[in-house]
């Protein structure tokens, strides 16, 4: 009976290893297969004409692989949105936990919440049919499908993961060192922006790039709004095509493993993943190394 | 000179709270339009065999049942292998492994990473693995097992918090009976923290549930004119659905779009809303 139960127990627990042990494999299966078919793309595509390239045609003849134009599509869309979520994110933040009553955070964080449930597809639609025709109200020359739009959407959509980030650091510098700055009679914008900013400065930075990276890696709003022009441009109410927006555009056909498609959609993913695995490492860095301990 | 320093402070301090409180209040309205946006373009068109018609050419006759069937079939199997997968992990690191050694470190900074990578390339991980490697084709199964791998790390890192919660009395009160690890894990670990993983498990499906990117890569259709009979049979799910209506440029076709993402996001608020009010409970027995 007891060893019929050491037995279970010691089962139980290996089994919970071979769970645990699938996510390092599908980290080494997505690392693999993303290297083995972008190693089989540079075979055929110098890799200096594809990263110093300006002119991105892998479908039409003459083929060119110059990612240059999708390149910069992605950062124009990472920059904008970034100039809505990280100011507005970050203004939530000190809201919730400098100003707000308990009651009011109780009700301004589910709203926050559902804002970040929204999937992507409704902010695409959204930019699409209101802030599209929003801008060209404003500003007559913007194309239809164009930066924009696009950066708006994206950024109200990581506006909520800056603003919740930022809360938690915020809400976990203890209240002593806040009555501390009341008693010498600072107000609560000098608290905010002398004692609480600056003392979570690291997870804000932190916060900060990985929005950044949730807006590279971000697909169907830029899919949708940002239209699939490959033209290498810097006036965001033109079109333009992002490296997600390419991979989304040639899977919607059918492409066959094998052709040199099939390996552009790797070497593409292959950057984004790449751009996305080092923001993220870097914003686990800096919360790292500048660790606050109260 | 005293007096009016503060004066000025008081007023910069309330300028300062009146700018904050304008950019919450752009939130709220943001949310509120965008609702406004699907709702006054969408709601029209709802109607019963809208939610039973098989898609089509002609806009008026569109329906969303293939989408909606296929949704349902690949959460529902994403959630078999998401949920086992996560919690198991989430039991290993917490109640099993040593905490110092090399290979839990792997295994949470690994975690951690992959909860960073984007949608789109787990979709391409789907399509190597188990559309051509495993040869499941552009299946359910594909399509489920994909998702699963996606919403991993965020099942295990909610589970994680669940199961730091537990007082360790209880446990220790557990073992000193006499009772088992596993036993004490499944009569008074997991009961304990079920709320917390629920919640995270809830919030990590609706996500799931809302994604079209790594879906479009694995060759989901965009239009399925059959139900899915089973596991291995093509599919489209109502995101791609959507994107493939909001991508025409006939008007028609966007605004059963819309009419498609009020029954989505139905279905994805309610999940929200389980979720927030599972979690609110579970604080207050906390506190």
């Amino acid at each position: 009976m007891k060893r019929k139960l050491k037995k279970r127990e010691f089962l139980i627990e290996k089994l919970l290893i071979l769970f645990a042990g699938i996510t390092i494999v599908t980290t080494l299966a997505i690392v693999l297969t993303l290297f083995g078919e972008t190693f089989q793309f540079f075979k055929e595509v110098p890799i200096l004409d594809f990263l110093t390239g300006k002119t991105w045609a892998p479908t039409l003849v003459p083929k060119s692989f110059g990612v240059l134009p999708l390149l910069v599509g992605t950062l124009m869309i990472a920059v904008f949105s970034s100039i809505i979520s990280l100011p507005l994110g970050l203004g939530s933040a000190i809201y919730l936990s400098e100003y707000a009553k308990t009651r009011t955070r109780k009700i301004i964080k589910p709203i926050l919440e559902l804002l970040a449930g929204i999937p992507s597809i409704v902010y695409g639609f959204f930019a699409l049919t209101f802030i599209t025709p929003l801008i060209r109200q404003i500003l007559p020359q913007t194309q239809v499908f164009n930066v924009a739009s696009a950066s708006i959407a994206v950024g109200i959509m990581t506006l909520p993961m800056v603003a919740s980030l930022c809360e938690d650091a915020m809400m976990a510098v203890p209240n002593s060192v806040r009555n501390g700055a009341y008693a010498l009679g600072s107000t609560k914008m000098e608290v905010a922006l002398k004692i609480i900013i600056p003392s979570t400065k690291s997870s804000i930075a932190s916060a900060f790039v990985l929005a950044i990276s949730r807006a590279i890696g971000e697909t169907m709003i830029v899919a949708i709004a940002a239209g699939q022009s490959p033209v290498l441009t810097f006036n965001p109410l033109e079109s333009i095509q992002t490296m997600t927006g390419f991979m989304v555009n040639m899977s919607l056909g059918e492409i066959s493993q094998g052709t040199l498609e099939y390996k552009t959609v790797f070497a593409v993913g292959t950057m984004l993943f790449f751009m996305t695995l080092i923001m993220n490492l870097i914003a686990r860095g800096i919360l790292y190394r500048n660790r606050e301990r109260y | 000179m005293e007096k009016k320093l503060i004066r000025r402070r008081r007023l910069k301090n309330a300028l300062f709270q009146g700018a904050l409180i304008s950019i919450i209040v752009f939130s709220i309205l943001i949310l509120l339009l965008l609702l406004y946006q699907v709702f006054k373009v969408g709601l029209s068109h709802l109607s019963l065999s809208f939610i039973t018609s098989m898609p089509s050419r002609f806009a008026a006759r569109a329906g969303i049942a293939s989408a909606l069937a296929g949704s349902i079939w690949t959460i529902s199997l994403t959630i078999l292998f998401a949920i086992p997968l996560g919690v198991g992990t989430a039991l290993y690191l917490e109640e099993y492994a040593n905490k110092k050694s090399w290979f839990t470190k792997i295994l949470e900074i690994n975690i951690a990473n992959l909860a960073g990578v984007p949608a789109i390339v787990y979709g391409m991980l789907g399509l190597a693995v188990f559309v051509r490697f495993l040869n499941f084709q552009r299946s359910i199964l594909s399509g489920a097992l994909t998702l699963a791998l996606l919403i991993l790390p965020v099942i295990i890192v909610a589970s994680q918090e669940a199961l730091k919660s537990v007082p360790s009395t209880l446990k220790e009160g557990s073992y000193a009976l006499g009772v088992s690890k596993w036993q004490t894990i499944t009569g008074v670990v997991l009961p304990y923290s079920l709320p917390g993983i629920l919640t995270g498990s809830i919030l990590a499906v609706s996500r799931a549930m809302g994604e079209a990117a790594p879906l479009i890569m694995i060759g989901a259709a965009g239009y399925i004119g059959f139900m899915p009979k089973s596991p291995l049979d093509s599919f489209t799910v109502l995101p791609i659905q959507i994107f493939n209506w909001t991508s025409r440029p006939q008007a028609e076709f966007q605004d059963i779009a819309a009419t498609g993402i009020i029954v989505l996001l139905v279905l994805l608020l309610t999940m929200n809303a389980i979720a927030i009010v599972l979690r609110n409970k579970y604080q207050n027995r906390m506190d």
